[in-house]
């Protein structure tokens, strides 16, 4: 459905000199500075997917949304979506795809959301009555029929960002952009905008692609994740392929009936690759970095060396994960 | 595609009477604009009985039709692409299944109809009785009237589309906004009808588009040409609008591929 090939983006940054007599020069002559917003992505998209594109802010996961779109022209490699080129056949492209920015509002801020639907199925041709059936359907599933014919300045941002999705859902697209959809909402519409979205995917089998910084979502929605940093695509796979490569590994928490040393804990586990902290005299942690492998030998074997009160397992949380990506140096992250 | 132009219209109608203050504020101006100029040219004719071609009294009707004119082709468009792109609005313009500029022209012909309407035609009732004011006398003249004047509304339009296409390649295009709209008022005929400019100055004028957008719709309303001559205007409007879309063209194509989304 989607395929992107050695995508590029890069745009002309005017460097503007410092202090009064700079700004008189650059009157005269500007300097520029070329910057790689999207460096070579390629992947390809199926039909039905939900996946995220995340990264830190300025990753470039914005301006290849906004490839994606057919709002930008891009430097240089190919897309094709639905069978089209979207910079080149734009106008017929945008006909299959549904759009959300989280940060910009695409209803009329003096008018009820209505009649906003209203222009939008002029806009997109929507036969009428099986046009109005799926309109109810938006409503009523997103439950926004109690404020749809307020002025949408008068809406909350919660009540605002379900009205912009049942906006972008009007023509029933096959494919929907989210960029940033749940910037700012509190927890319950958060969750009743995942709750919708899955429903949409799982019924009309709707792609989904979504951008975010809130980790909840991706675990919520996605099975599948694309990082990004500095323009780079630094890993394309699945959620918990993501955990593994990124996360701290799995760390198992050792509580005993009597007074433990790391070392002779350590004596156990004899050369086993893990980690053995003490935390206090009767409870040690280990790190263990490959969980399969290694975590029944670990519990194995210290339940038969010890006598063990009890024992937690600590699984990374995506949200460390994506700590730990974001702070790694970019270096590491391409190699790893 | 008309019925969604059909439905921008009326969005456009249903602003436009939002936005009351406004509308009333506008009427004031446009009073005392006329009212200033008719004064004005009543004490430079003085004595004599004619001025450049015109009579006092096709003066006069010359006034207050280029100002009734304007209601109906003035728009501010240029400057509403230029917020488009300032605040990266242009983004969800994008999105949608059609041609940006075609929709603005749309939108900016709701409001002159709006305009025509509330603005000009009850204007020029109130200073018909006012002032010596004739109307076209057939309906002839009518006709040719409003046929040049949509030209001109066209015309008009695309040289705002120009100056707001600007924005993509400039960011901050204020003053060009301006001065545009200084050049378009001048040199139009508005302030001052193109057969009072000296000789030289004529010659130049008649290389731009600017005289198309006043001049020739209002001395076809005034009566001071004969028919075939203005038929000759119009036709001269019809290829104005064909060489504007040679610029817009190439400058869209070209603020597609330079288009940077401000703010995100």
């Amino acid at each position: 459905m989607i395929q992107v090939q050695n995508l590029r983006k890069e745009f002309r940054i005017h460097q503007a000199r410092p202090g009064l007599g700079g700004a008189f020069l650059d009157l005269f002559k500007r300097t520029y500075r070329t910057v790689k917003a999207v460096d070579n992505l390629t992947f390809s998209v199926q039909t039905g997917e939900v996946f995220a594109l995340i990264g830190e802010n300025g990753a470039g996961k914005s301006t290849t949304i906004k490839m994606l779109t057919g709002i930008l022209t891009p430097s240089a490699g190919d897309i094709r979506i639905n069978g089209y080129i979207p910079y080149k056949q734009r106008e017929e492209y945008v006909r299959s795809i549904g759009v959300v920015f989280g940060q910009r509002s695409q209803l009329w801020w003096d008018l009820s959301p209505l009649e906003s639907f209203r222009l939008l199925k002029h806009v997109y041709k929507v036969d009428d009555t099986e046009g109005e059936r799926w309109m109810e359907r938006l409503i009523d599933e997103l439950d926004i029929s109690s404020f749809v014919s307020q002025p949408v300045r008068k809406l909350s941002l919660g009540q605002r960002m379900r009205c912009e999705i049942a906006a972008s859902l009007i023509h029933k697209p096959r494919l929907l952009f989210l960029d940033e959809p749940t910037v700012g909402l509190d927890v319950l519409v958060k969750q009743k905008i995942r709750e919708f979205l899955l429903k949409l995917n799982e019924t009309e089998h709707t792609t989904i692609l979504l951008t975010t910084h809130d980790v909840s979502d991706i675990e919520a929605l996605c099975k599948r994740v694309l990082v990004m940093d500095r323009g780079r695509l630094i890993f394309d796979g699945q959620l918990a392929d993501l955990k593994e490569k990124w996360g701290n590994g799995t760390q198992v928490s050792f509580q005993m009936k009597k007074r433990t040393t790391a070392a002779e804990l350590r004596q156990v586990l004899g050369r086993m690759p893990c980690e053995v902290e003490q935390v206090n005299d009767y409870s040690l942690l280990v790190k263990v970095s490959h969980r399969e492998q290694m975590l029944p030998y670990v519990l194995s074997t210290v339940m038969a060396s010890f006598e063990v009160s009890d024992v937690k397992i600590l699984e990374a949380s995506t949200e460390d994960i994506v700590r730990n990506i974001y702070s790694a140096d970019s270096e590491v992250a391409s190699h790893g | 595609m008309a019925k969604l132009y059909l439905e921008l219209i009326r969005m456009r109608f249903l602003s436009m009477l939002a936005y009351r203050v406004n509308y009333y504020s506008g009427v004031v101006i446009y009073g005392i604009n006329i009212g200033a100029y008719y004064f004005l040219w009543g004490a430079i004719y003085g004595e004599n009985g004619e001025l450049g071609g015109l009579t006092v009294a096709q003066m006069t009707a010359y006034v207050a039709i280029a100002w009734m004119s304007r209601a109906f082709y003035f728009n501010n468009i240029d400057r509403e692409i230029a917020e488009d792109v300032r605040e990266g609005k242009v983004a969800i313009e994008m999105i949608r299944p059609y041609n940006y500029l075609a929709v603005k022209t749309v939108q900016a012909f709701g409001e002159g109809i709006f305009r025509l309407l509330f603005f000009a035609a009850p204007g020029i009732f109130l200073i018909s009785l006012l002032i010596p004011f004739r109307f076209p006398a057939t309906l002839n003249n009518w006709g040719l009237y409003l046929c040049s004047l949509v030209l001109a509304f066209l015309i008009n339009t695309q040289i705002n589309l120009l100056t707001g296409l600007l924005t993509f390649f400039l960011f901050r295009n204020d003053g060009i906004i301006w001065a545009k709209r200084v050049i378009v008022d001048l040199f139009s005929g508005l302030v001052l009808p193109i057969s009072f400019f000296p000789g030289w100055a004529q010659t130049a004028m008649g290389f731009l588009p600017f005289q198309a957008i006043n001049y020739y719709p209002s001395l076809i309303f005034t009566g001071a040409i004969s028919s075939g001559r203005s038929w000759e205007l119009i036709g001269l409007q019809v290829i104005w609008v064909l060489i504007l879309l040679v610029p817009i063209t190439l400058l869209w194509k070209r603020a597609r591929n330079r288009l940077v989304v401000q703010g995100g």
